[in-house]
């Protein structure tokens, strides 16, 4: 059923294809010429079909459900929804809609089976109507398109207007998910700015998101001060930076310059190889190895490590990190004129003379650009910190202690049951906000360093 | 180059600064050899890191790979089970029954010694005869045998991760337990076979059940949302930009907004699923539809990125000759430009499917971590995938997960492999040099 009207889609689309293709070849046999070739006429139909029709099918299954629902809370006696917070209307929007899928669980009341009743019979008139729409709408843009077949008819001038349109539509579709991160962080960020207040959330120094549920329930009043959410971020990226900068750059460094051509053609897929683990296999391997064996060395030297060190899981992600800094050090090694290391060599420096004064310095934009996307990653990376930091929020910055991160609140707050009121739900979309913007300054400044100076030497 | 020092036989006046270079060379060769010696130490780390993050995967994952059974021969009482009841029943007594045959000395009355015997056999046993009677109810009454699994604690102690060294009171298993497993062993009813159910099985709470069929399915099925969405997106936008796009403001614009989408953490991509397709649009959540959607919207900036690269490796001949002959713009694209660089173009696709199959975070915030006993049969069903399905795993107590997990993340990578060998491969054997 829910196939049903791609499938006349696509049948339409087909025929309508080779009615065409066929007139025009029958004129064409006539003896007269056509302005476009047969196949263009062919496409056209096919194109008109399809384009209309499809984005007709999606956005009417986009909003079937909302629709339904509506028209369903709508015909329940007047009444039965007063005075219920939206959480509770939910789930009887739930419940409703279990007992229309065949899950009953209980005696529910009478109203509750007629509503589940009348919600089968509008998905039923709603299926069908979107057939018979689909069927009439693809027989009469088929029609159109073969009475559009005629000698001087430019079909080929429609077909590539048609599919520059489509083109756009998919360069468009980037702009459309920026605006949607932004505004739906922007708009989730400003209902918890509602709650909570924004001085308190940037300053604060106390994060209890845990808030009661109930009046007597015994639990933190819920405190929304992120900093030091943020300070363990900073600890976290700068342990991964401490790991990945110095080892990513001194292998670039041999990698570029000193490695025979036998040891880079093994190394370089080595390295890609670690790029392309993915991060929750970091954070396994963090809590499965790394975090016990940090623990072990710190009880041996008599020190007080916790069980998800920030060391754990700033070591790890550094890890994660030196290929990606490797990588664009080793491209910006590359870039630097050949006439640089020539003039080094011919003055008599050593390779590794040449490397350190005059390669390295020349490629330090690009280095520097490579470098900050790695900080955006690091504090952007989300499993490796979920898995392996903390998740209570202290001030500390020793990287033995535990501490939590943007990205572990982000992710513990929105895991299990979210309601779109709650401080809670919304203090995540708030740190992600924070998240975006941080990223965003630091992507758009790196961007523009590393595209500048590949300018200056091309 | 400089390696080798030049001999000079004659220095004649140059004399003086030759002397200044020549005490100072072996420094400098040092300090050379140093920064050498750092770079390979350098690299040494990352392949040491990569070497223990492998071996530690495969030492504790082979072992999931195995799975200890039993076999025991049942007595199907009709007193327990009988055919109307079906698929209600005391299968549970009935397996502890057969199992008391091998104990003889032991007294199956006692409850308590009951439940000891019976913690050899996995929760699942039960069901697996139940199933088997279901399908077959000619079998109440009569004897059959029956491989099941053993549950968690016993497999570990057969696979030698629980010491019988270790004192009883640090042991999980008490030395009852070992003693009847041992019995057990001897008359030679345990076994230890490939363990199929690792692929076979959908989740479940006991380690020695869970399989990765669920998490495996909806992957398959968010990779396919994913790839119808992002591919057609991905190259439409891609063909527009390096070939239609006029250079003015609106196209830098969009050029700057992938740049950066390529860069956004993928946490915020799941946060932007989360507020419009589910909060927005009402999308269920945990749908592999969902989850494929989403991941659709990270890979694309991957695709165009990699698709304009490969039109522009066309070369400009190609173009004049079609447009020489008389091809209009659009069919010099999709005639002969597309088509030339279609390897370039799969690669980068597949690729960034890669990259989307090993992406955890979104997944994780529109649901897809859900615990869910069944494989999704449409993308618009409730699922786990895989990463997220490790992730669950390495949240999970019992100790049989460990390797599960391990487990679960040799298959991850072994896809992973696949799909980029697959990409090589084309590369190689596709891409023309010009």
């Amino acid at each position: 059923m829910g196939m049903l009207p791609f499938a006349i889609l696509l049948v339409a689309a087909i025929v309508g294809y080779m009615i065409n293709l066929q007139s025009a070849r029958a004129i064409r046999a006539g003896g007269t010429r056509l302005h476009s070739l047969s196949g263009f006429h062919g496409m056209f139909s096919a194109l008109l079909v399809i384009v209309p029709v499809l984005t007709f099918v999606l956005l009417w299954l986009g909003f079937e459900t909302a629709v339904i629902e509506r028209l369903m809370f709508a015909s329940l006696p007047s009444g039965t929804l007063d005075g219920l917070g939206s959480g509770e209307v939910q789930l009887i929007g739930a419940e409703i809609r279990s007992i229309a899928g065949g899950r009953v669980f209980g005696t529910p009341e009478d109203w509750k089976l007629a509503a589940a009743e009348r919600l089968l019979a509008y998905e039923a008139w709603s299926d069908w109507l979107l057939i018979a729409a689909v069927a009439a709408l693809s027989v009469a843009l088929m029609l159109f398109a073969r009475s559009r077949v005629a000698p001087e008819y430019r079909a080929r001038q429609q077909v590539e207007k048609i599919t520059t349109g489509l083109m756009i539509f998919c360069a468009t579709v980037a702009i459309f998910t920026t605006i949607g991160i932004v505004f739906a962080l922007t708009y989730e960020t400003f209902k918890f700015f509602q709650m909570v207040s924004i001085t308190e959330f940037l300053f604060g120094t106390s994060w209890e998101p845990q808030i009661p549920i109930r009046e007597d329930q015994i639990a933190a009043e819920g405190a929304f001060g992120a900093v030091p959410v943020f300070l363990g971020t900073i600890v976290i990226a700068t342990i991964a930076l401490t790991v990945a900068v110095p080892v990513g750059l001194l292998t670039a460094i041999y990698l570029n310059e000193f490695a025979p051509q036998a040891v880079r053609s093994v190394v370089k897929p080595i390295l890609e190889i670690l790029a392309g683990v993915p991060t929750v296999v970091y954070g396994f391997f963090a809590i499965l190895v790394v975090a016990p064996a940090i623990r072990e060395l710190g009880v041996t030297l008599g020190l007080d490590v916790a069980s998800n060190t920030a060391l754990a899981a700033g070591g790890v992600m550094g890890v994660m990190l030196i290929p990606f800094i490797s990588s664009f050090a080793d491209d910006a090694l590359s870039a630097v004129p050949q006439s640089l290391r020539d003039g080094a060599l011919a003055l008599g420096a050593t390779r590794g003379e040449m490397m350190m004064n005059v390669l390295f310095p020349a490629a330090i934009p690009g280095i520097v650009g490579g470098v900050l996307l790695a900080v955006s990653r690091a504090i952007g990376e989300t499993m490796i910190v979920v898995m392996a930091a903390g998740l209570i929020a202290r001030m500390t910055i020793n990287p033995l202690d535990s501490v939590t991160a943007v990205t572990v609140q982000i992710v513990t707050l929105l895991i299990g049951d979210t309601s779109f009121d709650s401080p809670k739900t919304l203090a995540a979309f708030a740190l992600g906000m924070m998240l975006f913007i941080a990223t965003l300054v630091i992507n758009v400044f790196a961007l523009r360093i590393v595209r500048k100076y590949r300018e200056i030497y091309d | 180059m400089s390696d080798t020092t030049p001999e000079y036989s004659g220095a004649g006046h140059h004399g003086g600064t030759m002397d200044i270079v020549r005490k100072g060379l072996a420094k400098r060769k040092r300090k050379q050899a140093i920064l050498q010696g750092i770079g390979i130490a350098a690299i040494g780390f990352s392949l040491t890191v990569l070497f223990i993050l492998l071996a530690s995967l495969v030492s504790t994952g082979y072992h999931a790979f195995t799975q200890t059974h039993v076999e025991i021969e049942v007595f199907v009482d009709p007193e327990e089970i009988s055919e109307e009841n079906l698929p209600r029943g005391g299968f549970r007594n009935v397996l502890s029954n057969s199992l008391g045959q091998y104990f003889p000395e032991s007294d199956m009355s006692d409850r308590a010694e009951a439940r000891v015997l019976s913690s050899i056999l996995s929760n699942g046993a039960q069901f697996k005869l139940r199933d088997m009677l279901v399908e077959d109810p000619s079998l109440i009454g009569q004897t059959i045998s029956l491989t099941v699994p053993t549950s968690d604690p016993f497999d570990q102690l057969n696979k030698g991760l629980i010491d019988r060294a270790t004192p009883e009171e640090f042991r999980r298993l008490k030395d009852e337990e070992i003693e009847n497993f041992d019995t057990l062993s001897e008359l030679g009813l345990v076994s230890k076979p490939f363990n199929a159910g690792l692929l076979t099985n959908a989740d479940s709470r006991f380690p020695e059940l869970a399989g990765l069929k669920g998490a495996l399915v909806g992957s398959f099925w968010a990779l396919l949302t994913c790839f119808l969405i992002s591919f057609p997106l991905g190259i439409g936008a891609a063909i527009y930009l390096e070939e239609f796009a006029p250079k003015n403001k609106i196209s830098d614009f969009i050029e700057v907004n992938i740049n950066n989408l390529a860069a956004v953490p993928s946490v915020v991509f799941g946060l932007l699923a989360l507020a419009v397709f589910i909060g927005w649009f009402g999308m269920p959540r945990s749908a592999p539809f969902v989850g494929g959607l989403t991941l659709a919207l990270m890979t694309m900036p991957t695709i165009i990125i990699a698709t304009r690269a490969a039109l522009k490796a066309v070369p400009p001949s190609i173009r004049e000759a079609a447009l020489g002959v008389g091809a209009s713009k659009h069919q010099v694209v999709f005639q002969h430009v597309l088509p030339l660089a279609m390897p370039g173009i799969l690669t980068g696709t597949i690729i960034g499917l890669a990259q989307a199959l090993g992406e955890t975070a979104p997944l994780l915030l529109i649901g897809m971590n859900a615990f869910i006993t069944s494989a999704a049969s449409s993308p618009f069903d409730s699922a786990t995938a895989l990463p997220t399905q490790i992730f669950i795993w390495a949240d999970s107590p019992e100790r049989g997960f460990v390797s599960r997990t391990s487990a679960a993340i040799l298959v991850l990578l072994t896809f992973l492999i696949t799909m980029n060998a697959l990409a090589i491969f084309l590369r190689s054997k596709f891409e023309r040099k010009w």
